[in-house]
């Protein structure tokens, strides 16, 4: 069996994910003899995400059109996609800006009422990707195959996640260690 | 006092008559979930979660408010059950706001653990994000309604075991809401002790001590126990 091709992709989250990713510490180099790293913010230098993806950790909401585009891609070329961590799962903290309305009112309340000098919205078309009205969860995007709550989930989690993935099998997403929020 | 006689996931209980499928189910050491039960108050069963199949019976019945009759068969596990219970899970989490990474109750929640005990990986229903306001007025406990779920322990444990009656509920349907005193600021309202029995009773981070930050929340449940106990046994040992 040829190695699986791996990727994480970042989206609106805080990198927290990522961060418990690389506290697998030396599992890392496990991880690293079993799969080819094509596209992820700490482990790969490629700018486009590759054709025939295996398995994808996908952390963070969906908020901005680049993050939509970019899912997209994602599901289209990926075989199993894997929502990690809260943000990606339920929209989490990103997601709080739900409450205050669309996108208007949360660049208003950012950038208008809370600014101090220099009010105005931010625009700086095809550099700063426009908001979308709503954050939203993965799943409400693009159909998830797998899913790992936890904020971030904590590293075993994420290895025993993977780890059956690696052999071909599915893990078993049950009980605290494995899907408590948070 | 007569006793009833019924089988709980296929095991015999006796039981004293008038009492509920969830206190036989306690009585045979099964574990039903729950969350707006709470022992020692009264029953109002809104949570939906602890239904249960009754032989014969054409529907599913709430365990903390259906009576024990002679001969019942119940089950409390089934693949339709956990099924149910799981919908009644993702809804809840949907109709509020229930950040668990930045809650007091993190790590300490009843609506946490009923999530994992019913396999809720994540939610089929899109959340609605509702405004919500929290109450910050009382000198010594919060209240954010974004993370209620209207199981109204609280109202009932200040009712019946404080007897301060300082919570009701307001309105209807997505505007219900949780309110102190006359609709009152909670810090205004004379009739609260300050016992902070409402704080232990409340299943999530809704009700909270001030000082306390995210994860801080450590429910004292057996407090409301030993309470329960000293009332109506007079007993006072924890």
């Amino acid at each position: 069996m040829g190695k699986v091709k791996f990727a994480t992709v970042w989206l609106a989250g805080c990198a927290g994910c990522h961060m418990s990713f690389l506290d697998m510490d030396e599992w890392l180099i496990e991880l690293a003899q079993h799969v080819d790293v094509v596209y992820s913010p700490v482990g790969s230098d490629l700018k486009h995400y590759p054709d025939g993806v295996d398995v994808c950790l996908v952390e963070g909401a969906i908020a901005n059109v680049d993050n939509l585009e970019l899912i997209q891609e994602v599901r289209q070329k990926t075989k199993i996609l894997i929502s990690f961590g809260d943000c990606a799962v339920t929209a989490n903290v990103p997601g709080m800006r739900n409450m205050l309305g669309g996108a208007e009112s949360v660049l208003t309340r950012g950038y208008l009422e809370l600014a101090d000098a220099g009010k105005q919205f931010p625009n700086e078309p095809g550099i700063v990707p426009e908001l979308l009205d709503q954050v939203q969860s993965v799943h409400n995007v693009v159909p998830v195959d797998i899913f790992m709550p936890g904020c971030p989930p904590p590293a075993d989690r994420i290895k025993a996640t993977l780890a059956p993935l690696l052999k071909g099998e599915m893990p078993v997403m049950e009980g605290r260690e494995m899907i408590k929020f948070g | 006092m007569s006793v009833v006689t019924l089988k709980i996931d296929g095991v015999d209980v006796a039981i004293a008559a008038g009492s509920s499928v969830m206190q036989a189910a306690q009585e045979a050491s099964v574990e039903i979930p729950r969350l707006c039960y709470l022992e020692g108050l009264s029953t109002v069963g809104s949570c939906r979660l602890c239904v249960v199949e009754i032989a014969g019976i054409n529907k599913l019945l709430p365990a903390c408010t259906t009576e024990v009759r002679e001969g019942m068969d119940v089950t409390t596990q089934s693949p339709k059950l956990q099924d149910y219970r799981r919908m009644v899970l993702e809804l809840l989490f949907g109709e509020g706001n229930h950040v668990c990474a930045i809650c007091v109750a993190n790590g300490n929640c009843e609506l946490q653990d009923m999530a994992i005990a019913v396999g809720m990986d994540h939610s089929r229903f899109p959340y609605r994000f509702p405004d919500r306001k929290a109450d910050l007025s009382h000198t010594q406990f919060g209240i954010d309604h974004n993370r209620c779920i209207l199981c109204t322990r609280c109202v009932r444990v200040c009712d019946e075991i404080e007897g301060a009656h300082v919570w009701d509920v307001s309105q209807r349907g997505e505007f219900c809401h949780i309110t102190s005193g006359l609709d009152q600021p909670w810090g205004d309202v004379d009739a609260c002790t300050a016992c902070g029995k409402c704080v232990d009773a409340c299943p999530t981070g809704a009700i909270f001590r001030k000082n306390d930050t995210t994860g801080e929340k450590v429910g004292d449940r057996e407090k409301l126990e030993f309470l329960v106990k000293a009332r109506e046994n007079r007993e006072w040992v924890r």
